[in-house]
């Protein structure tokens, strides 16, 4: 009797509670029909009497977070376009618009992309040409875009997608470091120069490394610093006959080069060092040298950085050939499926109008302009004041890189430190596995090229047929 | 089972046979009833991506190249079984799995014995100690990778500096246990959640008659509360492997996989072979070569290991 | 019972003494093992938290700064980013899909335990091998279903992809506190005429209510965190909060202290409904408390 009221009591509680369990489940599976309803309707951009909605899907940098801040600016302007975005990190962007764009499934209306899938996705009809929306646009001056990368947004003449910013390389070092160490840094250094340097400045007992170097894994991560070094050895990924070249002496002796400055001279766990682990070592004063992309520049002057004002910039350091630096941007690009093309040239035309750049420079600050797109940039005196370390330093490498002649011997194929193929962020990433193993002790780097030679073969003889 | 047929057999002998039969239908579809829905559902929803992923895996297409996909039978899976990176991942998998699971399970065990018992601010602790559980995955590794396991910045190695030892790269040098470390970390409470319900549903009279009775803590905990949790454990541990077999996050975000491949896993490789490659339909055949194996890793596991599918433990209906 | 008395009578007169010191300093030793043990656990979160009241640039230093003025900058960052629709999407996708998940698994675990099929190890051996396929080998195929039946970027699929997802643990965990309700119960229940809804809802559902919260919470925290399937097929009406927390990782730039401030909030609501839910977890089932 007295088991059976003390169920009954709690019962009457857990009735209730069940009765409003219920009832929710029955309102979401409600909720959930006409939600479909809903969803379903929109396709495409919305597009009605009120105007269009974009959907812009671009990469998570710091630059691209400056266009969000600023898009009230463009909605002012332009009452009628609405914009959304989708903000995602590099890989993940990359995998998502890529799927998008190659399905051909309408997801957005501007998809940012860079100089390796331009060119290639012109060839194949999926973004369209851009050519006469720019000559339609007054004062948009594509003429201002720095040549060099003005043609690696380009197929057959004309462009296929516009620049948001670009970037070279060159090495960042500590002038108050080197000249207590009474060292000089030439205004054309070489590796073998930067590697003296290195040994000198290298300081494991103060926690000091020599050079930072990326040794991550990713075919943007350790292969991009690694190519320059590869080209400017004079080594080369394919002969012109499409036979992989990455047990070559002259790969080898860079690639051997490379893993050896990073191990005795570089920063503890390089294994595991990407740009940010690299800024960071470098920005709290644990590096002396660091070679990287010339955006990391506005991160070491940013205002609250410890080696503010400390740094200067050396071009990319060579061997063999004039220049080295890599060349990369970020660009935006309209999809051949989006039914809002001319909304979507209007925001990407001011994104990347000198318009803009100005807009950023008054209300972020002079030193986050976009940098790498247009010379008039490199003309603004508020930027030449707030950047000036690195604005020159930074055209003068970007201005210089050459993605259709990057090594010594002729090769197949274009790009400083990828190659412009549609396998290279699968070949690219295997490889820079096998070199974070070697960088990491667990393999030899004959054998780490030797596993990449193999990879190489199967892209080769693609390429071959 | 045998004890409700044996009462409807004794009435049955006074019913005429059709409408024996009809109650033992209804009966059968009184059973079923609770259970359709959830099967339907699950059947439709999973089902068909399964279906689409077999399919795929019988055409080779490249996303990042223009052109559809074009048929190859089965030389994906040719492909798959002559890639030794293929059987390395399935080292790791099992490898990451093993060690994870089995030390989540202990870990996980101590800290619900540890919470069974009253003590002042219980509740809080339990709510630190399930905090792991609730970080998003990629956070988790993050964290485990730059703030914990960094040779410059992490927690761990300035520990390691106080005490006068020298910085390692954990990432680097024991990339196997640094992702294992993060898996543990993230899955301990999910073991504890479902072992401390276990103990919480033990009854405490029992218990109390053992003490009483003079039998040690450790005793009664060996005889009485252990056998009581069998089930729970089972529970936990099949339950932890099927997600632990699955992590992703961890490796994406502390190892990526490497150096070389030393850590990467299935999952980890069908993402590189999906997201890298673009190749659906190698990256389809791996996800059916994995359910495949696991299926019957699983049937051979439950069979011989849990008490679930050997004895007829279901409830005394 | 012979034995307690007979050592009751050799003990000296019963001056009802509290615990011992041997009992107390166990029950210190055990506080100070557990709290410990919650500390430990809990410290890389803690550190997340205290990241994200850093500024940026000093978010990372060799030895590690406990002292630093506290700053909202990051916090600043991120509710600027818009957090709110990622949110609401994120509440949404989880609440409801918990909801149909319990709707469904409760019956069904039902009837894998307490009046089980005839089938039911097929049955249980089937919802856990949807679990064995891997979610990257069959995303592009369900991107591109999604996308023929016009249902990319919107809640109702996650809800139904969560709930699929989440169910075969649903089921399973259910079962076991199912198993648990004393054979005793049911018969009375029986006994007096109950049919299946009142079996379940007044006899059944009381005992293991422990089980459904902890059974809710877990698919709560996974529905929560699922972030493959909100990147993949979500992108400006339906992305989830993991989507926008992913959004802060920058390949060039530093973001650690940006995310962990993002993480922070994420984690807020979750850790709200393990609050609530282990409460639950402490109430214990109510036979233990009879007899």
């Amino acid at each position: 009797m007295v088991r059976r009221s003390v169920f009954r009591s709690g019962g009457v509680v857990r009735r209730s509670v069940l009765r409003s369990g219920v009832a929710c489940a029955l309102g979401a599976a409600a909720l959930a029909l006409t939600g479909c309803s809903v969803a379903g309707a929109g396709g495409g951009a919305g597009s009605g009497p009120h105007g269009v909605a974009l959907r812009v899907a671009i990469v998570s940098n710091p630059q691209m977070q400056d266009v969000e801040m600023l898009i009230k600016y463009f909605e002012r302007e332009h009452p009628n376009i609405k914009v959304n975005f989708v903000t995602l990190p590099e890989n993940q962007s990359r995998a998502t618009v890529t799927d998008a764009v190659s399905t051909h499934s309408n997801e957005f209306d501007v998809v940012m992309i860079s100089n390796y899938e331009t060119p290639m996705w012109a060839r194949y009809g999926w973004i369209t040409n851009l050519q006469p929306y720019i000559a339609r646009t007054k004062g948009y001056d594509e003429n201002d875009f720095i040549p060099s990368i003005r043609k690696s947004l380009s197929y057959r003449g004309a462009m296929y997608s516009v620049p948001f910013y670009g970037e070279s390389s060159f090495l960042a070092y500590r002038k108050d470091l080197f000249a207590k160490a009474g060292l000089h840094m030439p205004a054309h250094p070489t590796w073998p120069q930067v590697a003296a340097f290195a040994k000198k400045l290298d300081d494991k007992k103060k926690g000091v490394a020599g050079i930072c170097l990326r040794g991550d894994s990713g075919w943007g991560e350790n292969l991009a610093p690694l190519d320059t070094v590869i080209n400017t050895f004079g080594g080369r990924w394919f002969n012109m006959r499409w036979q992989p070249q990455l047990t070559s002496p002259s790969v080898e002796r860079a690639v051997r080069f490379y893993v050896h400055l990073v191990r005795n001279y570089g920063e503890p766990g390089p294994g595991e060092a990407g740009f940010s682990e690299c800024a960071t070592n470098y920005e709290q004063g644990n590096a002396a040298m660091w070679y990287d992309a010339t955006s990391a520049a506005g991160t070491l002057e940013a205002k609250g950085s410890p080696v503010a004002g400390k740094n200067g910039y050396a071009p990319a350091p060579v061997l063999k050939t004039k220049h080295s630096g890599w060349l990369y941007t970020w660009s935006l690009a309209i999809p051949k499926t989006s039914p809002a093309k001319r909304a979507a040239w209007q925001f990407i035309s001011w994104a990347t109008s000198k318009a803009y750049i100005k807009l950023v420079g008054r209300k972020l600050g002079w030193s986050n302009l976009p940098p790498g797109s247009r010379l008039s940039t490199y003309r603004i005196p508020q930027y030449l004041k707030a950047a000036k370390a690195f604005a020159k330093p930074t055209l003068t490498a970007i201005e210089s890189a050459d993605p259709q002649h990057p090594t010594v011997k002729p090769v197949p194929y274009t790009g400083v430190q990828f190659l412009d193929i549609p396998e290279f962020q699968d070949l690219g990433t295997r490889v820079s596995q096998q070199i974070t193993a070697a960088i990491a002790g667990g393999e030899s780097v004959k054998s780490a090229l030797q596993a990449s030679q193999q990879y190489a073969q199967d892209v080769g003889k693609e390429h071959r047929s | 089972m045998s004890a409700t047929a044996a009462p409807a057999q004794r009435v049955a002998t006074r019913r005429p046979r059709g409408a024996e039969e009809a109650k033992a239908r209804r009966e059968r579809w009184a059973r079923r009833g609770p259970l359709l829905p959830a099967l339907i559902f699950l059947i439709i929803v999973t089902q068909i991506p399964f279906v689409l992923t077999v399919f795929y895996s019988l055409f080779s297409w490249d996303l990042a190249k223009p052109g559809s996909p074009h048929w190859v039978g089965l030389s994906n899976y040719g492909a798959v079984f002559t890639d030794p990176v293929f059987f390395a991942a399935v080292l790791h998998t099992v490898e990451i799995t093993f060690i994870s699971v089995g030390i989540a399970t202990l870990l996980g065990l101590g800290l619900a014995v540890l919470l069974d018992r009253a003590f002042v601010g219980r509740a809080i602790v339990r709510t630190l100690l399930i905090s792991p559980f609730l970080i998003l995955p990629t956070a988790a590794g993050l964290i485990w990778k730059t703030t914990l396991l960094d040779p410059t910045y992490g927690i761990v190695n300035w520990i390691i500096r106080i005490f006068g030892g020298t910085p390692v790269a954990f990432v680097t040098a024991q990339p196997m246990a640094s992702v294992i470390a993060t898996v543990v970390w993230q899955w301990t409470p999910f073991e504890m959640l479902i072992l401390l319900a276990g103990l919480q549903s033990m009854p405490r009279d029992v218990l109390e008659a053992a003490r009483v009775d003079g039998a040690s803590a450790l005793a009664s905990f060996r005889e009485l509360t252990l056998p009581h949790l069998r089930s729970y454990l089972e529970l936990g541990i099949l339950l932890g492997a099927i997600y632990v077999v699955n992590t992703f996050d961890a490796i994406y975000m502390v190892t990526q996989g490497g150096p070389g491949t030393e850590t990467t896993n299935l999952p980890y490789y069908i993402y590189q072979r999906a997201f890298l490659g673009f190749e659906v339909g190698q990256s389809a055949a791996l996800g059916v070569v994995t359910v495949v194996g696991t299926l019957i890793v699983a049937s051979v596991a439950l069979r011989v290991m849990f008490s679930i599918f050997i004895e007829d433990n279901t409830a005394k209906a | 019972m012979a034995t307690v008395a007979a050592t009751a009578t050799r003990r000296r007169p019963r001056r009802r003494r509290g615990p011992g010191l041997r009992a107390r300093l166990s029950s210190v030793a055990w506080a100070t093992l557990a709290w410990f043990a919650g500390i430990v656990f809990f410290f890389p979160v803690l550190w997340m938290v205290i990241t994200s009241f850093k500024p940026e640039a000093a978010a990372y230093t060799s030895n590690p700064k406990f002292d630093f003025s506290p700053t909202l900058s990051e916090y600043k960052q991120v509710f600027s980013a818009g957090m709110g629709p990622f949110l609401a999407n994120s509440a949404i996708a989880t609440v409801l899909s918990v909801l149909l998940v319990l709707a469904l698994a409760t019956p069904a675990a039902y009837a894998l335990s307490l009046r089980p099929v005839g089938k039911w190890r097929d049955a249980l051996f089937f919802f856990i091998s949807t679990k064995m396929l891997p979610v990257v080998a069959a995303i592009v195929p369900i991107y591109l279903a999604v996308r023929e039946v016009d249902m990319l970027d919107s809640i109702p699929t996650l809800i139904i992809l969560y709930t699929a997802m989440n169910l075969p643990i649903a089921v399973w965990m259910m079962r076991s506190f199912f198993l648990e309700v004393p054979g005793e119960i049911l018969e009375a229940a029986r006994m007096d005429g109950a049919d299946l809804r009142h079996e379940l809802t007044e006899v059944v559902l009381p005992v293991v209510a422990p089980g459904l919260a902890a059974t809710a919470l877990i698919c709560a925290i996974f529905a929560w965190n699922e972030f493959f399937f909100a990147v993949n097929l979500t992108s400006i009406r339906a992305a989830t909060m993991p989507v926008f927390l992913v959004g802060f990782v920058s390949s060039e730039g530093l973001f650690w202290a940006k995310l962990a401030a993002a993480a922070t909030i994420a984690s807020v609501p979750v850790l709200i409904a393990g609050w609530v839910a282990q409460r639950q977890l402490v109430r214990g089932l109510s036979m233990g408390a009879i007899k």
